[in-house]
């Protein structure tokens, strides 16, 4: 072999190695490559907003993102007793007040009141209601801050691990667990947002 | 065991109990405010309403930790002559009937007019929902709310 057949093999071999090795996304145009990318990351948020709201469609989200003008209780989502209502500032009706009944922590017995700190539904105002939506609903709802409280996509992250929905992970005797843990939770709406926050249709 | 300090009836009260003690047994049993009822001690019916800082709770689920340095009214505070509207309206429309659950009622009704001077039927509805009444006085209930709402109005 001649140096400059030599040459030629080491140079080549050390274009055409990598190309083997990482696959042809690098032979692709780069608009073709973008567009490969975006697809896997918009596939990749789908799968995560569903494993997100698997979670916000559980009884224990649900009951208080009621679309109704009150709570709704149990695991088969049955209308709060007492006709308990929103009010306006999702915390009962005059004389009603969530907190006349649920403290900051769960009653021991079966049946008796749960509670946490700030105890409440939505306000009148942002209501978020999520009962009967589809799953696409559901996300857009989720993202349009005239429907979240005024919230980004960031805020999201911290109101999941505000008390309120802290408790969900620990409902007191008699009431069903959401599907996730809460760290799986929190991952899974962290990498819903990363990959762009896409929305089923 | 720490000392609990509230303010019931516009006197204080200094309880050396368990912060988890029910406020209902505090009153009946360590102050001898027997006004207040036991009902089912799930805060299902309403019988033990009190007031906390002026809004209405359920002292069966409320422990005595939550109410420190709080002003908590019975029903035997809210007046010292059965001169409040909603009293003397009880006594006008002569609402109870076994009266059992009557001290909750009322105590809910205060809350309510303090709140809302001029309540409609579907406010008072909604406001009393949680005070059961095994007797059935909701109808004379209702009256009386509206006769105390026109009381407090007219200044009589």
């Amino acid at each position: 072999m001649t140096l400059l057949s030599r040459r030629f093999f080491l140079f080549g071999a050390g274009v055409c190695l990598p190309v083997l090795f990482v696959g042809p996304s690098l032979l692709l145009p780069r608009s073709s490559v973008f567009a490969q990318t975006n697809s896997t990351n918009n596939e990749m948020s789908l799968r995560a907003f569903r494993a997100v709201a698997s979670v916000l469609t559980s009884p224990r989200c649900l009951n208080c993102h009621s679309s109704s003008d009150g709570p709704l209780q149990g695991d088969d989502n049955h209308p709060h007793a007492m006709n308990v209502r929103r009010g306006v500032d999702g915390k009962g009706s005059a004389a009603l007040r969530c907190f006349a009944c649920h403290q900051t922590e769960n009653g021991k017995a079966l049946h008796s009141p749960p509670g946490a700190a700030d105890w409440q539904l939505p306000p009148l105002k942002t209501p978020m209601a999520w009962k009967s939506l589809s799953t696409g609903e559901l996300c857009r709802t989720l993202k349009d801050p005239a429907k979240n409280g005024n919230r980004s996509l960031q805020d999201l992250i911290p109101h999941m691990d505000t008390s309120l929905v802290r408790w969900a992970w620990n409902p007191g005797p008699g009431r069903s667990l959401p599907p996730l843990s809460h760290d799986e939770f929190v991952s899974r709406l962290k990498e819903w947002i990363a990959t762009g926050a896409a929305c089923p249709e | 065991m720490e000392i609990t300090r509230f303010q019931v009836d516009g006197k204080l009260a200094e309880l050396q109990i368990d912060p988890q003690t029910p406020l209902l047994w505090a009153l009946r049993e360590q102050l001898g405010l027997t006004g207040t009822k036991f009902g089912c001690g799930m805060a299902l019916c309403g019988a033990c309403t009190v007031h906390v800082d002026g809004n209405a709770v359920r002292s069966c689920v409320t422990p005595i930790s939550a109410v420190a340095n709080k002003r908590v009214t019975t029903i035997e505070g809210l007046s010292n002559d059965r001169s409040h509207p909603v009293q003397r309206a009880w006594l006008q429309v002569q609402v109870p009937q076994c009266g059992y659950c009557q001290p909750g009622q009322m105590m809910s009704a205060a809350a309510l007019l303090a709140v809302n001077t001029n309540p409609s039927d579907e406010d008072i509805d909604n406001a009393m929902a949680g005070n059961l009444c095994r007797c059935g006085t909701y109808a004379r209930i209702r009256k009386a709310i509206h006769v105390a709402a026109e009381l407090a109005r007219s200044g009589k």
